[in-house]
This record gives structure tokens, sequence and C-alpha cells, in this order.
């Protein structure tokens, strides 16, 4: 590595980054000064092990890593408008194609349901935090670490261009000699470990920590997509460590796992990727089922339609999801047996999900439907992701796979799925979650105007690509001729996806207006709702709940209203509540893997060694802490109590 | 949050599981490294070692016997052999021809 190449340079597009980036650098250390916030922000937010807090810092991180992707996007879309556009060449088309797949699965998508799962999940079973608040914290640093060392990529070093699949020999050092692709291993390396622990974590706390009288047949829908969705992550993700781990050893030991030569097997990466690649879509699209299933069956006013089934139907899917990865290369050549058994797996999930379909539609069914920002997103779903899912099916079949693979059908098949499944979800639980988080509504009127422009917008830009896909536009290709006829669908889907971006600038907006004007909920239930979290005020004390609730029912809240039994607190039996302190380690922790992570991306091993040893001394000294947490009095859990009782 | 109310004096259990866990990665290492013996064979005795670290460290750090949720344990154990031979077969069916 020579100096002279540490900083990307030769792009005003570039220049202007790193202008940008100083500037924000320097006003947020401005305004922190100014305010004086700097002993709010460490001793609230970065040694905090509340997993509301936590919950909060994901989606902040994750609406950040929507502009950078969304920013990717749009970039690419400029770039394809027309034919023989000259907006960016060739190796800067790579670059953005790579790092906007990447950022919106790993840094946007996961840290965005991440984020709602910390929030809701412990108030939907009753418990007072997660199993391990301060692996939480671990957890989210760590993820948060791996994101900043991915991002910086663009500025020092240059970005990964190998596509987010990285599939080797492409990604190898002989073809790809950069720091780029080491940026890819070593940061998804870090964010990889955070979220194996966040899947430990949630297990337990599932399987742990429920409220007495609910048991697991009365959990909320969500709860039960989280569930599952931990064990995929436990079983999906040290598949990915692994061949994460082969890739770096690959490019910084010269080690031959994915090599052309010496032995080694190229495409065994491409086989390693997707058996944790296929689970990780729906580590991402469950959870949106579960956001779904709530939004749906609290504004339809009905209980969940066939709450049995959809519980079958999850585990099925998450059984299944292990037993398709090589419908991502059919073409590779595995033979018709392989491509067979792997084509009908395949087609068996689109059962389980056409189960659920068909459970939400029956719940809307003779429902008092409320048309709530939520819910339209929830309403969308479902046309937008069937949509998705029979293109799936399509693409599904081996034999007419060699036809639509890497084309734009594709293209536009995953994003139906992602976008209509995760990206919609993650808005509906965002305006269904907000006044748990703040205390205050999102605009209904301002997130209308948000749901019509991205849905439309969304529609705009990707329903013609399955178009263009069947008239041959090849996945990454970063430019094409004017013969070809696709520039009339290529300016719809620019428009389009202008459209979304548009529509993302009103949710910011959105986002600011309401921390301004928005309604204030008194209440701590502003949605008539169903389940547990909304028995708590709004926004959440940090203890939760002063008692823990009894459970009797599924919908366990609406069960309370409906008997008004446990709705009142009995100051009588408030007892001592037992909680974990915060800890400022989790954070120095990460700092010292990114320097770790910094220095192997660089083949700095010094520094990556130096920061190494603090990793392990903090493991150390948390081994040896004896801190058992603290406890909040009842006097105080009756004054914070009372004066949430006093603004209703 | 839960307390553990029997803490040993010294984590015995522990500390013997690590050094055996070692002495099979050493062995493990030395196999393949200078032991001069055939492919096939050196890949068979690494898969043996393997299988026998990873209940060697089941049983002494991953407290296989303590649990009181012996049903939970069951299923989660069968679903990970289910994955691993899922992962390993497959891998071996779809990558057979590139062999």
């Amino acid at each position: 590595m020579k100096w002279s190449e540490f900083f990307v340079t030769g792009e005003p597009l570039i220049y202007a980054a790193d202008v940008s980036i100083v500037l924000t650098a320097i006003g947020i250390v401005f305004v922190l000064t100014y305010f004086k916030k700097w002993k709010w922000l460490w001793n609230e937010w970065l040694t905090t092990v509340d997993h509301k807090k936590i919950g909060v810092m994901y989606i902040i991180s994750a609406v950040l890593m929507l502009f950078r992707g969304g920013v990717d996007a749009l970039l690419m879309r400029a770039q394809l408008t027309v034919p023989n556009m000259k907006f960016l060449d060739s190796q800067h088309y790579n670059e953005i194609f790579t790092t906007h797949g990447t950022i919106m699965i790993i840094f946007m998508a996961m840290p965005f349901i991440i984020g709602l799962m910390n929030i809701v999940v412990p108030l939907q079973i009753g418990a007072r935090d997660v199993a391990y608040p301060y692996l939480n914290a671990l957890s989210f640093w760590l993820f948060f670490v791996g994101a900043m060392l991915f991002n910086i990529a663009f500025v020092i070093g240059g970005s990964p261009d190998a596509g987010w699949t990285s599939y080797f020999p492409l990604a190898s050092k002989e073809f790809s000699p950069g720091v780029g692709n080491n940026y890819y291993a070593v940061a998804l390396q870090i964010s990889g470990i955070g979220t194996l622990m966040t899947g430990i974590n949630f297990l337990v706390t599932i399987l742990k920590m429920r409220a007495p009288g609910m048991t697991l047949m009365r959990m909320p829908m969500f709860t039960w997509t989280i569930l599952i969705t931990c064990v995929i992550i436990i079983f999906a993700f040290p598949v990915f460590t692994v061949a994460l781990a082969l890739m770096t050893f690959d490019r910084l030991f010269d080690t031959q796992f994915f090599t052309m030569a010496n032995g080694g097997m190229s495409m065994l990466w491409a086989n390693l990727f997707w058996i944790w690649g296929h689970p990780e879509v729906y580590i991402v699209v469950l959870p949106a089922f579960g956001i779904f299933s709530e939004v749906v069956s609290t504004f339809a006013r009905k209980r969940l339609f066939g709450y049995k089934a959809m519980v079958f139907s999850i585990v099925g899917i998450a059984f299944l999801s292990f037993l398709v990865w090589v419908h991502h290369f059919f073409t590779m050549g595995a033979g018709a047996a392989v491509n067979s058994f792997f084509s009908i797996t395949t087609m068996a999930i689109a059962i389980p999900t056409g189960v659920k379909i068909f459970n939400w539609l029956f719940t809307l069914r003779k429902g008092k439907i409320r048309f709530t920002t939520a819910m339209l997103w929830s309403l969308a779903f479902i046309p937008n992701f069937v949509i998705g899912g029979v293109t799936g099916v399509m693409l599904a079949m081996a034999a007419a796979d060699y036809q639509y693979h890497n084309s734009y059908f594709l293209i536009a098949h995953f994003h139906y799925v992602l976008i209509a499944g995760t990206v919609f979800a993650c808005f509906a639980g965002l305006h269904y979650w907000y006044p748990k988080m703040f205390g205050h509504i999102l605009n209904e009127r301002l997130g209308k105007w948000t749901f019509w422009l991205f849905m439309i917008g969304f529609n705009i830009c990707f329903f013609p690509m399955y178009f263009l896909g069947l008239m041959g536009m090849t996945r990454r290709m970063y430019t094409y001729s004017a013969g070809l006829g696709w520039t009339p669908l290529n300016v719809v889907a620019t428009v389009g996806a202008a459209l979304m971006g548009i529509g993302f600038i009103v949710l910011c907006y959105n986002i600011y207006y309401s921390a301004r004007y928005g309604e204030r909920d008194m209440t701590g239930d502003p949605w008539d709702g169903r389940t547990l979290e909304w028995a708590t005020s709004s926004p959440v004390a940090h203890y939760n709940f002063a008692i823990i609730p009894e459970v009797t029912d599924l919908d366990a809240y609406w069960v309370m209203k409906k008997t008004g039994k446990g709705l009142e607190i009995d100051e009588e039996k408030l007892k001592p509540i037992h909680m974990p302190s915060n800890s400022g380690r989790p954070f120095l922790i990460s700092i010292a893997f990114f320097f770790a992570g910094f220095g192997l991306v660089f083949e700095w091993y010094t520094m990556a060694i130096i920061a190494t040893i603090f990793i392990i001394l903090g493991l150390i000294l948390r081994s040896f802490d004896d801190d058992d947490g603290y406890y909040i009095s009842v006097d105080e859990i009756k004054r914070t109590e009372r004066l949430a009782r006093k603004g209703a | 949050m839960a307390t553990n109310d029997h803490h040993e004096t010294f984590p015995w259990k522990h500390v013997i599981g690590f050094v055996l866990s070692l002495v099979l990665t050493f062995a493990a290492l030395w196999v393949v490294l200078s032991s001069g013996l055939a492919t096939k064979l050196i890949i068979g005795i690494i898969v043996i070692l393997a299988m026998l670290q990873a209940s060697l460290q089941l049983f002494m750090f991953m407290h296989m016997t303590e649990s009181d949720s012996g049903k939970i344990q069951t299923i989660n154990m069968a679903y990970a052999f289910f994955i691993a031979i899922v992962i390993v077969i497959g891998s071996i069916w779809v990558m057979w021809f590139v062999v």
C-alpha cells in the first residue's frame, strides 16, 4: 500500500464527499460542544444497555445507511437513464452497485429490523430488558463500527467492487488487488459477530423471559417471527463467518481456498455464500411478516386469522430456507438432479408463504379497517409482495432460469420482495411503534405523502425492469447502446427512483416536523393496540413494567382492556426493580475492533495486533467484572408512574 | 439476570476442556503439516478430531447436561445436526461436478 493511494482521488464526486464528511464531522463536534452535550451523549447513549435506546440507535443508523444506499441507487439510475451516459465510469459503477447491495442488506435492512425488535420484543413479552443487556450493547456497537469501516472505504483506500456477492475468482487478490475487498471481508465479519450475538440474545430472551402465563402459543406474532429469525441467524451466520474468514485468509495470507490454481475451488465461495445468503433473505423478511401481522390485526380490530397456521408457516419457511440455496446459481452447471431438487424446494416455499397471505386477507375480511399510514404500508405490501413472489416462482424453474439468470428480471424480482417486504415493513413498524420510542406520533398526513410517493415510485422504478430483463438487459452493466431499444423503460425507471427519493426526503422532514409539532401520545395506547407493549406509557419508563403483567390469552392487552383486569397499578405490590448498570466497555471494545479491522484491511499487522490486545483486555476486564446492577426504589417507581399517569 | 447460587471455587471443568481443545487443535495441525500420511487419511483423521472437539466443547463449555428444559435442548441438537448434515452433504453433492 503506497501512501499516495491512501486517499481515493480523481473524481469530483469523491472530493465533494470528502468535503461533506469533514464539514459534517466539524458540525457534530461543534453542536455537541456548544450545547455541552458530550456528557449526555456518553451517559445516555454510548454507554447505555437499555434495549429501547439501543433499538433507537439501530434505527437511526439504518436510516443513515438507507440514505447512503439510496444515493448509490440514484447514482446508478442516473447513469443508466439514457444510452452511452458518461456520468460514471465502469470502475466507479462497479463500486457503487457493490456498496449499494451490501449496505442495503447488511447495514440497512438488518439493523432496521433488529432495531425494531430491540424496542418491541421485550415489551411484547412483558420483560424489563433482554437476557444479556451488556451483550446487546456490544452487538450494536460491533454492527456500528462494521458499518462505519465499510463506509469509509469510498474515501480511504477504495470501495469493494466485486458485487455484494463478491464471487471468486473476481474477488480474489489476483483480480481485485486493491484494499476494497478487504473492507468487504473484514467489515462484514465484525458486524456479523454483532448479529450472531443478537440472535443468541433474543432467542434466550424470548424463551426464558416471557411474562407469567405467556405460553409460546400466546406470544404475539412479531415475537414469534423474531424467535424463528434468531434460530435462522444462529444457524446461518456461522457459515458466513467461516466463508469470510477463508476469504480474508485468501486475500491477506495467500491461502488457496477459493483460487483458480493450487487446488482452490472458486465456486465453493458461491456455494457457502448462498448457504448463508438465502436464509439471510428470511432473516430480513420473516420479521417483516411479523410487523404486518401486528399492524393488520390492530387496524382491522380483529384477532389475527389462523394464528396457528401462521406459526407453522414461519417454522416451515425457516426449515425450507436452508434447503434452497442452489437456486442462486442454477447456471453454474451442477447438473439436472441438483437443479431439480433445489427447484422443487424453492417452489415449496411458496406454499407456507401463500398460507400467510391468505391469513392476512382473512384477518382483513369484515374487519373495521382504519387506514393509518402503518396500515397503508401493510395493505400495499400484499399485492406488491405477491408480484415479487410469483416472479420468484418463475425464477425457481431451473430450466427457465437459464434465460432470466442475472438479468433485470431478477433485479426486479428481488427488489419487489425486499422493498415490498422488508422496507415497507420497516416503514410500517416505524410509524406504528414511533410513539413507544419517542412519545409522539409521526405526522399521519406527511406519512401518507411518503407512502404514496414511495409506493408509486417503487412500482414505476421496478416494474419496467421485469420487461428490461426479458428484453435482454443484464445485471451490473454500466451502460448500453441506443440501438437496443431499452431507453424508454430506463427513463421511466429513473423517474420512479426519483419519486422514491422524494418520498424518503418527506419521511426525514416528517421526523423533524413531528418532533417539533407532532401530537404527543399521552395514553400509551394511541392505536387501540392488542399486545403488551401498549400497556406501557409512551415513551416507555426505562424499567418497562412497574409490575410484570399476567397473561391469560393471546392479545394480552386487548383481553386486559375487555375484562378491565390488570390495567391499574396496585402501589402496594410494587417491589424494587433490579436493573443492569451502564457500561462504556462495549463501545470501547468496538472501537478497538474498528482499528483491528482497519489494520487488517491495509495489512498493517502491528496496528491490528495492538488493537486485538485491547479487545482481549476488554473481554478479560468483563470476566472479572462483579457489577450486579442496581435497584430502582419503590418510591422512584411510584413517582415515575404517577407522573406518566397524570399526563393521561 | 438470574443469579447462579452454586458457584464452584475453581472452574476445573473449563480449564480441562480448554487444555484438551488445545491438544486436539495442535494434533490436527501436526497431522496436516508433518505426519506425512496420505491425503485421504489426513482428511479422515482431522474430521474425527473435529468431531471429538465439537462434542468436548458441548459438554465442557456449553452446559449440555445442566439444562432444566430437556425438550428444547433435544430439538436444538437435532436441528443442529440436521443443518450440519445439509451443509456438508449438500455442499459435497452440489460441488461434485467440479471435482
